[in-house]
């Protein structure tokens, strides 16, 4: 069963189109990734999934409801963890949880219960009573995903839920989504642009300039790409790329210090090297396909050329609303 | 929907955000103890009033009205906080109206400002001000008129600010004005006309003379100048409408 169908989506803002006619569905109890580069569409798609922005034109549903049409029901099925962190400083982690609890209009005693255990589960028990206030990026992100799950919603919308955290904090908050996301069976919709962030989604959408340019397991996505990359370190380039054409009839590809061929089962392709030339080989690398491949295969630029620089201008970003 | 839970909610985390915040309590206590005593001591030397009251006492309401003032507007542009931080969005997504975000926010803003208002209380009987039971609850009664009224047209404001920036033209455009225009610090009718018009459309204007009806009721000169069945009609079809135009343009920004 899709528990978001979106179809034929278009939203414009003084005519440009920041999202272009995009369909999707999304199945209960799967994570799917929204990937793409900043700008792409990616933000304003979960703004109108979210009930906070109405589209253009088109259709958005989440668990059955529509989301122009029945704010109030898409809202509380849904869990928010937004790009820029939304807790209140001065309020205690505690306090921060049960306030929304009581704008979701859970029981008291419920609420309580709930509560607790959430924060066991991502670890901030000890610092209930803390201040917001004193805790690290990584600590308000992991007590905005407990936030965001509290009222038992049916999905959680993570946009660039680990936007700014150091890798080994990235780490963490991400086994602590998919042990709830198992234990609940609740279906995860994120936004990144982090490609192994993507890597770990059931599905993933590819997302740029406002379409999706392709949609599938990343298994299917990384099929796209005809092959392995091997890279070959030897005594004599010219001579080695000579060999490999002439004895696997594969063209090869000269960089600086090395040479470079596509070839599938590239694994099994290995060993054969070794037979095959007479020049000495001093490194074999093997680059099995990623979805910066396939982005860059779709697209023809890189995902990330777009990222390093807006990223550490988002961190920039952050930083300053959290001073 | 309108939850009377998510009301609750909103008006405890502003209750715990003021008493936490100990520069914004010193801010709202200090400022009008320098007003009555520094001020008011100083120009109680140069300003003649003859009819039996010196000017420190003619401060009292006037500093009253200046703190619900201030402290409705502060209060009122805490959503304009909330949206550059952030946290106006969590409330955004949640299942409630936008109507009941406003409402949680009127109620705690007027009821801080009501408190803060009654503190100054106690120095009315060191100014020599005496009030019975009946008069203080009136006193209690006008100042939740004023504080709704300027909460209301703090968070109707507040609804077109999208940054803080806005926040010092407020402050310098509008509500230092609103105070110097009130009657808070020498009666309107000293004013020439072009300036008295403006006391005319101001709702601390009003406020501040229902409080000199209770404080001053035996003086005519240096008392109240409007008549109170005005004060508090106006007060309550300002607050009424504010709130209502504050709600309606809440739910179409956000």
């Amino acid at each position: 069963m899709s528990i978001i169908r979106v179809t034929d989506l278009v939203k414009r803002y003084n005519g440009l189109a920041a999202v272009d006619s995009i369909s999707f569905t999304v199945n209960e109890g799967e994570s799917f990734g929204f990937l793409g580069p900043n700008g792409a569409g990616k933000t304003t798609t979960i703004n109108i999934l979210c009930t906070l922005l109405s589209q253009t034109s088109g259709k958005a549903e989440v668990n059955g409801f529509d989301c122009l049409k029945q704010p109030p029901q898409v809202r509380s099925s849904i869990g928010l963890v937004f790009q820029d962190i939304t807790l209140d400083n001065e309020l205690t982690a505690y306090e921060n949880l049960k306030f929304h609890c009581y704008l979701y209009n859970m029981e008291k005693a419920k609420a309580e219960e709930r509560i607790e255990a959430i924060l066991h589960v991502v670890g901030l028990y000890d610092r209930k009573d803390d201040l917001v206030r004193k805790f690290s990026g990584g600590m308000k992100r992991r007590l905005e995903i407990a936030r965001g799950l509290l009222h038992h919603p049916k999905v959680l919308f993570l946009d660039e839920p680990t936007l700014g955290l150091d890798p080994q904090t990235r780490a963490h908050v991400w086994e602590f989504i998919n042990n709830w996301r198992k234990k609940e069976g609740i279906t995860v919709f994120l936004t990144t642009h982090y490609m192994d962030e993507a890597e770990v989604c059931d599905r993933i959408a590819i997302i740029d300039h406002g379409k999706i340019i392709t949609c599938g397991t990343p298994e299917e996505l990384k099929k796209m790409i005809k092959g392995d990359t091997i890279y070959l370190k030897t005594e004599d380039d010219k001579a080695a790329g000579t060999e490999i054409e002439k004895n696997f009839g594969i063209k090869t590809i000269k960089l600086h210090d090395s040479i470079c061929f596509n070839v599938e089962a590239g694994d099994k392709f290995i060993p054969k090297i070794f037979d095959g030339l007479k020049t000495a080989v001093f490194s074999v690398n093997l680059k099995k396909p990623t979805l910066d491949d396939v982005f860059m295969h779709l697209t023809g630029r890189e995902i990330r050329e777009d990222n390093n620089s807006s990223r550490g201008g988002e961190t920039l970003r952050l930083r300053r609303k959290k001073g | 929907m309108f939850s009377y839970k998510a009301i609750y909610v909103i008006v405890s985390r502003e209750f715990k955000r003021f008493f936490r915040q100990r520069g914004r309590l010193i801010v709202t206590f200090a400022r009008p103890i320098l007003w009555l005593f520094v001020v008011g001591a100083g120009f109680t030397r140069l300003v003649n009033i003859p009819a039996g009251m010196n000017y420190k006492q003619f401060l009292l309401p006037g500093i009253i009205g200046m703190t619900i003032l201030f402290s409705s507007i502060f209060s009122s542009i805490s959503v304009v906080w909330d949206r550059e931080f952030g946290f106006l969005r969590e409330m955004l997504v949640a299942p409630i109206s936008r109507t009941t975000i406003v409402m949680g926010k009127l109620l705690s803003g007027a009821a801080l400002s009501v408190l803060q208002g009654a503190a100054l209380l106690i120095f009315s009987p060191l100014l020599g001000l005496k009030m019975n039971l009946v008069e203080f609850l009136a006193m209690l009664f006008f100042m939740t008129l004023l504080s709704v009224a300027i909460t209301a047209l703090g968070l109707f404001i507040a609804a077109f600010l999208t940054s803080l920036e806005g926040f010092n033209v407020i402050m310098n455009f509008i509500v230092l004005p609103m105070f110097f225009l009130s009657g808070a610090l020498y009666p309107m009718n000293v004013l020439p006309p072009a300036l008295h018009y403006f006391t005319l459309i101001n709702p601390l204007s009003y406020g501040i003379d229902a409080f000199k009806h209770v404080l001053f009721k035996n003086n005519t000169a240096f008392g109240a100048e409007f008549p109170l069945f005005l004060d508090i009609g106006l007060l309550a079809l300002f607050s009424v409408g504010m709130t209502i135009l504050a709600a309606r343009f809440f739910e179409r920004k956000g």
